[in-house]
């Protein structure tokens, strides 16, 4: 039988009287990618800390690769690369310096071929010889990423790893853990984006207040969710009322004169939403496209949205 | 490989990373060796004059001004080591199974050896200011053995301040009164010649009888009860250190 890479039951963790982890438990096979989607203060960073050996758990068992973290530590931190939530580079050292560390801390014979490797992977060449202090927000989660390749771990830990990135950093990103993927490694990775998980992961978890609130794969999970949905405004109440009677199956807000028209919002539905609507000789003053985000998930799954949860 | 050898190997590697940062940093540089020959400038040129001493007052002041030197480096290393635990880069060692003696044993070591290297620019320029010291060779290595274990007794007392600190600010702050300790001490004037109070705590704090070896040693006069005194202090010192660094790290980390 093929072992787990990850296997997490009963976890448990306070923070003195507040309960950050309420027995989760979840399983990633080898070579897989699982995301753990949740909001800020849900317990995400917790489950890392407690997965990469920073943090004991209070119950509950977590076995990486086979060994338990509470009793086979060292173990576990040979095989497992973790890149924190904020870029644990060492400032005063300059990206190639700091791959240099890596490598002699882990023993890498040739470590001076491995980082020239490491510095092309991550086009870092260009800054490889400044201080990481002058790097830009992108840049220092590359070269944090790419100091946690140094001794070619089996598991990646990755929290928030695109958080404050631009668009295009985030893609070179995602670009980036789909390789290692394609090599054979097992990726965890948290995140506040379901695009994110959505487009990388193969299992989702979603944690709420220490709870697990949902697991499966991105479809499963979007299929809980309300769809996509049109949004349309008009002028007044009988543009609104013509518009409801060719509409159906819409759902109307008197109030602020709008209709919420469920469909998958791709072109073509888009199309002969609008043509229907021309056909018809309605006007809509506003027409917006309104895909499900996190917030949509959080209220499908808990009944609350992400602020409340924030808030409470 | 086994685990001391391991351990040894990652304090090498953390020292290097250490002593780069000293050198990248001009700020420190400046504070830890700069720092105390401005100091050694002012006290011989400018107060000196005024103090009444046996001798000249170079040859009284140099086993002060090294006393000083040693703790002026000191505050960069608490700010340093506090970046460490502040920034996340201590959870990259840990999960990496860095032993986390390896990761204080480095700022220790380098920051000893920065220590050693501003007395070595005192003694130095205080030659060259005039400075005539008699001892013999064995008593210089002696001295020098002292300097040597003063650093590394304030060193590890700094990494546990540093340690301790909330921030990388109050972190430097936190060696302020290793610094007003030898002003308080006979490194620049004798201690009787201090006020009520002051006086005696000047003779029963640590660093009086650590600069008083070291100008007995300096000056060919050694005394014997002196510098078990100041050995005492300097393994007791070291030894605290330790013990609240580890303690403190291990609350923390």
């Amino acid at each position: 039988m093929k072992s787990s890479a990850i296997a997490v039951s009963g976890l448990r963790k306070t923070h003195g009287n507040k309960l950050v982890l309420d027995g989760i438990g979840f399983e990633v096979p080898a070579g897989s990618v699982f995301s753990m989607l949740g909001p800020n203060g849900a317990g995400k960073t917790t489950t890392v800390n407690v997965l990469t050996t920073l943090t004991k758990a209070d119950a509950g068992t977590v076995r990486i690769a086979g060994h338990d973290v509470a009793t086979a530590t060292r173990q576990v931190r040979k095989v497992i690369g973790v890149t924190g939530q904020f870029a644990a580079v060492d400032e005063l050292l300059t990206g190639r310096e700091n791959l240099r560390l890596m490598a002699d801390l882990k023993r890498v014979r040739s470590g001076d071929r491995l980082v020239t490797r490491l510095l092309e992977r991550f086009d870092l060449v260009e800054s490889a010889d400044k201080m990481a202090a002058t790097y830009s927000g992108g840049m220092r989660r590359k070269l944090d990423l790419a100091m946690t390749l140094v001794g070619d771990p089996q598991i990646i830990f990755l929290d928030e790893p695109t958080t404050g990135l631009d668009p295009r950093s985030r893609r070179t990103m995602w670009q980036i853990v789909r390789e290692l993927v394609a090599e054979g490694t097992t990726i965890f990775l948290t995140t506040q984006y379901l695009e994110e998980a959505d487009q990388l992961a193969d299992r989702i978890a979603v944690l709420d207040q220490g709870h697990l609130v949902a697991q499966g794969t991105p479809e499963e999970l979007k299929r809980q969710v309300p769809g996509s949905h049109v949004r349309l405004r008009f002028a007044d109440l009988f543009e609104l009322d013509q518009a409801a009677r060719v509409l159906t199956g819409a759902t109307r807000d008197d109030q602020e004169l709008t209709l919420r028209v469920p469909g998958d919002g791709g072109p073509r539905s888009l199309r002969a939403l609008l043509d229907l609507l021309d056909e018809h000789l309605i006007n809509a003053e506003e027409f917006s496209v309104h895909t499900p985000d996190l917030d949509d998930v959080f209220f499908a799954l808990t009944g609350q949205t992400t602020t409340e949860a924030i808030a409470r | 490989m086994s685990t001391l050898t391991t351990s040894f190997g990652d304090s090498a590697i953390m020292m290097r990373r250490n002593l780069k940062h000293t050198l990248r940093n001009l700020v420190t540089v400046f504070q830890a060796v700069l720092f105390p020959l401005v100091m050694m400038l002012m006290f011989v040129y400018v107060f000196g004059g005024a103090f009444k001493v046996q001798g000249k007052y170079i040859d009284y002041a140099v086993p002060g001004l090294l006393v000083m030197a040693i703790t002026y480096g000191l505050g960069p290393t608490a700010a340093a080591v506090n970046g460490d635990m502040t920034k996340g880069i201590i959870n990259r060692f840990k999960a990496m199974d860095v032993p986390h003696g390896a990761v204080l044993a480095g700022h220790v070591v380098s920051t000893t050896l920065r220590s050693l290297i501003a007395d070595a620019a005192i003694i130095g320029v205080g030659f060259a200011m005039g400075f005539r010291p008699h001892a013999s060779p064995l008593q210089w290595l002696a001295a020098i053995g002292i300097m040597l274990l003063l650093a590394f007794a304030t060193s590890w007392l700094t990494v546990a301040m540093g340690l301790g600190a909330k921030t990388v600010e109050s972190a430097g702050m936190a060696t302020v009164p290793l610094i007003m300790l030898p002003f308080l001490s006979s490194a620049f004037v004798p201690a009787d010649t201090m006020g009520p109070g002051i006086r005696q705590f000047a003779q029963y704090q640590p660093f009086t009888p650590i600069i008083e070896t070291l100008r007995g040693l300096l000056t060919g006069h050694p005394q014997t009860g002196t510098a078990l005194t100041a050995l005492a202090w300097c393994v007791g010192l070291t030894i605290a250190g330790y013990l609240w660094a580890v303690a403190t790290f291990r609350k923390r980390a």
